[in-house]
């Protein structure tokens, strides 16, 4: 088990956003996250590398606790690449500056180092004739690619993704969704918390629902959009089907 | 009138004391800004700290050093310390009042820089394993000074301007030598070349400073 | 005596205090006066400048930033100085309080133009446009359309402007104006006691701490979204 999170709750003041959630995710598989907004799902991811921290419960990732005090957060989070909604590049930095930052101040790794695993990472994500380009002159799909070689640069042993195609317009997102296919296929865990229901049925190993703070059902991509068996679950399926 | 605001004979007279003058208000203000940025960055720093006990003296230091005119803090500094036994001279109480006043102001400005950066650039830093600090420092700061460039830089004009303070107690800057001069010639010649001087120094700033703030306004 | 009586008896000697206080609080008076002296005639001509800049008077305009990059460039003590010492050179003697007046409202009004300027500029052209499709005047549209969402623009920037200037009225203490700095400053030379400074001090914090506290509040309250 790369990721084992049991008991997981979480409360914002008194809003009580997650209400008890276990989620184990194997090496190698893709989890795709699903459910109306505010059911969680983000907060969930969040919690998976402490970006915020549960009330209560256990996180424990590639085998560190992520919630002990005395883990070093930083190195652990070396292990673990995170995808943003809004990609969250560094305006100020170059795309090559963006994928070697952390390389170079977390990693320790030196300058030309650094920078021959960076255009690596952008060649991987196919942006590597993009790296003096700053965020600014990059279209959406273009810097979301770039959050991802930022995240990957790093070989982490779980790649989480927040809504990582929703701020993107929809000629965009089938760049990004090729990316994380040719992830996947190279065999990256992956929790993804996504709409692409597309996606899901064709790449997902499990998928998982939520409502409400708790994770309602899960199962193989083909269960849970053909075959659900719990009513919330079918009502939020029939509701995305229509679109 | 020229014979008595640009009398040709005291400007030679004087010039020599002018430019002493000029180098002693450049030394100030060379001094005064990297002390004054310092501070207001510890200040800004500071101010993230959510406990109710740093906060509260925090805004009580820089709301008190913002109300407090910084003259009557200088003299203040220079009339009083003797009578606490301490004689630190025209410089020293100069270089003390202003880094108490600009440093709150600075700190002000680079607290608004730093909350102008969006939360998700120090998430995406931090989910790439950087520290707190290297946050700050390689994603945070830079974008923060950038976003308030403007500020910062009209602060430094100002800091400069108040260097002209050190001429009450006596600090051998650019207007007590003016007014040095003026004093022993009975004409006001000295003073206006002391004015073209701060002119000649610091309007290149004033213009800099005003397509900046046009910008800045428009892009709000 | 303790060190602690030692520097009570310096620094708060009841016996100056109790005499001088009077004369600290005529300071007050003269401070507050000053002040909103210089913030009313600041702030109107300033706005004058800067409407009358809309005319659009091409040699008008260029004397007039010329003028207003002059007062911004100045330190306001070497205005007091120039205007204290240099105009009864040509028979016109200002009294030190009409000095700082003077000096504080011009350095207020060239930055206040500037401001208030910025603002009249960063209201879109849209707003003119359509204001001037229906058949409003230049006046009007200027006056009842653009001025008010310029204001709200300007507000932040003016009153941290308009404190920082109004302390300078500490600077009056230098052409012998009996403000609180100056009435502080001949009680500690008359008394050999710098008493009277810290009551001085008490009395800025008094007159300033509100006044900085309000304009935080109108600051966070006008404060324009990035």
């Amino acid at each position: 088990m790369i990721v084992e999170a049991r008991g997981l709750h979480k409360h914002f003041g008194a809003l009580h956003v997650l209400k008890g959630v276990d989620l184990l995710v194997a090496e190698r598989e893709l989890v795709f996250v699903i459910g109306p907004s505010g059911s969680g799902k983000s907060t969930l991811l969040r919690c998976l590398n402490r970006l915020e921290e549960p009330t209560s419960g256990s996180v424990v990732i590639d085998g560190i606790d992520l919630l002990d005090r005395r883990t070093d957060i930083n190195r652990a989070r070396q292990r673990i690449g995170m995808v943003f909604q809004s990609f969250n590049l560094y305006p100020h930095m170059t795309a090559l500056g963006n994928v070697t930052l952390a390389l170079r101040k977390v990693a320790g790794k030196p300058r030309d180092e650094a920078e021959a695993l960076g255009l690596a990472a952008l060649d991987r994500v196919g942006l590597r004739d993009r790296a003096g380009h700053t965020p600014g002159q990059l279209s959406g799909g273009q810097a979301q690619r770039v959050a991802i070689a930022r995240a990957i640069a790093l070989e982490p042993r779980v790649m989480l993704f927040d809504e990582p195609t929703s701020a993107l317009d929809p000629e965009l997102v089938g760049s990004v969704l090729a990316v994380m296919r040719e992830l996947r296929e190279s065999g990256m865990t992956m929790v993804v918390v996504s709409h692409e229901m597309g996606f899901a049925r064709a790449a997902a190993d499990r998928v998982v629902f939520m409502d409400d703070g708790l994770i309602v059902e899960q199962g193989s991509p083909g269960a849970i959009f053909e075959a659900p068996l719990h009513a919330r679950t079918q009502a939020f399926i029939s509701q995305i089907q229509r679109h | 009138m020229l014979d008595t605001f640009f009398n040709v004979e005291i400007m030679r007279a004087a010039w020599p004391i002018l430019l002493a003058g000029l180098g002693n208000t450049l030394l100030l203000s060379a001094t005064v800004v990297p002390l004054g940025l310092a501070g207001g960055l510890i200040l800004a720093l500071l101010a993230r700290i959510r406990s109710r006990w740093v906060r509260w003296p925090l805004i009580a230091w820089v709301d008190f050093f913002r109300a407090f005119p910084p003259l009557v803090l200088l003299i203040f500094l220079y009339a009083g310390l003797p009578f606490a036994g301490i004689e630190l001279g025209g410089f020293g109480c100069v270089a003390i009042a202003f880094f108490l006043n600009t440093g709150a102001y600075y700190g002000e400005i680079l607290r608004a820089g730093i909350d102008s950066v969006p939360s998700g650039q120090a998430e995406a830093a931090r989910s790439t394993g950087l520290s707190r600090s290297q946050t700050m420092a390689y994603v945070v700061l830079p974008q923060a000074v950038r976003n308030v460039l403007p500020d910062l830089m009209s602060n430094t004009l100002e800091v400069v301007k108040l260097t002209a303070l050190g001429s009450v107690v006596a600090m051998p800057e650019l207007l007590f030598q003016a007014r040095q001069a003026q004093s022993l010639t009975y004409n006001p010649t000295p003073i206006v070349v002391a004015a073209l001087i701060y002119f000649a120094l610091l309007w290149p700033l004033v213009r800099l400073l005003s397509r900046l703030e046009n910008r800045a306004l428009r892009a709000g | 005596m303790t060190g602690w009586e030692r520097f009570l008896d310096t620094f708060f000697n009841a016996r100056v205090l109790a005499k001088y206080w009077p004369d600290i609080l005529l300071g007050m008076v003269v401070t507050v006066e000053l002040a909103v002296l210089v913030v009313i005639t600041g702030l109107a001509s300033g706005l004058m400048l800067a409407l009358l800049r809309t005319l659009g008077v091409r040699p008008f305009n260029w004397l007039l930033i010329f003028v207003v990059d002059v007062l911004r460039a100045l330190p306001p003590l070497v205005i007091i100085v120039l205007i204290y010492f240099g105009l009864p050179s040509v028979n016109i003697v200002p009294s030190g309080f009409v000095a700082t007046w003077a000096a504080l409202a011009l350095v207020l009004m060239a930055f206040a133009e500037e401001i208030f300027w910025a603002g009249i500029t960063a209201v879109p052209r849209g707003q003119w446009e359509a204001a001037r499709s229906t058949g409003l005047s230049f006046g009007q549209t200027l006056l009842g359309v653009v001025l008010p969402q310029a204001l709200r623009l300007t507000i932040p920037p003016l009153t941290s402007r308009t404190i920082a200037i109004t302390k300078g009225t500490a600077l009056g203490s230098v052409v012998a104006v009996s403000e609180i700095l100056g009435q502080a400053s001949s009680a500690v030379s008359n008394s050999y006691n710098p008493s009277p400074l810290m009551l001085g001090a008490a009395a800025y914090l008094v007159l300033f701490i509100p006044v900085v506290v309000a304009g935080r509040w109108v600051e966070t309250r006008f404060a324009w979204k990035r």
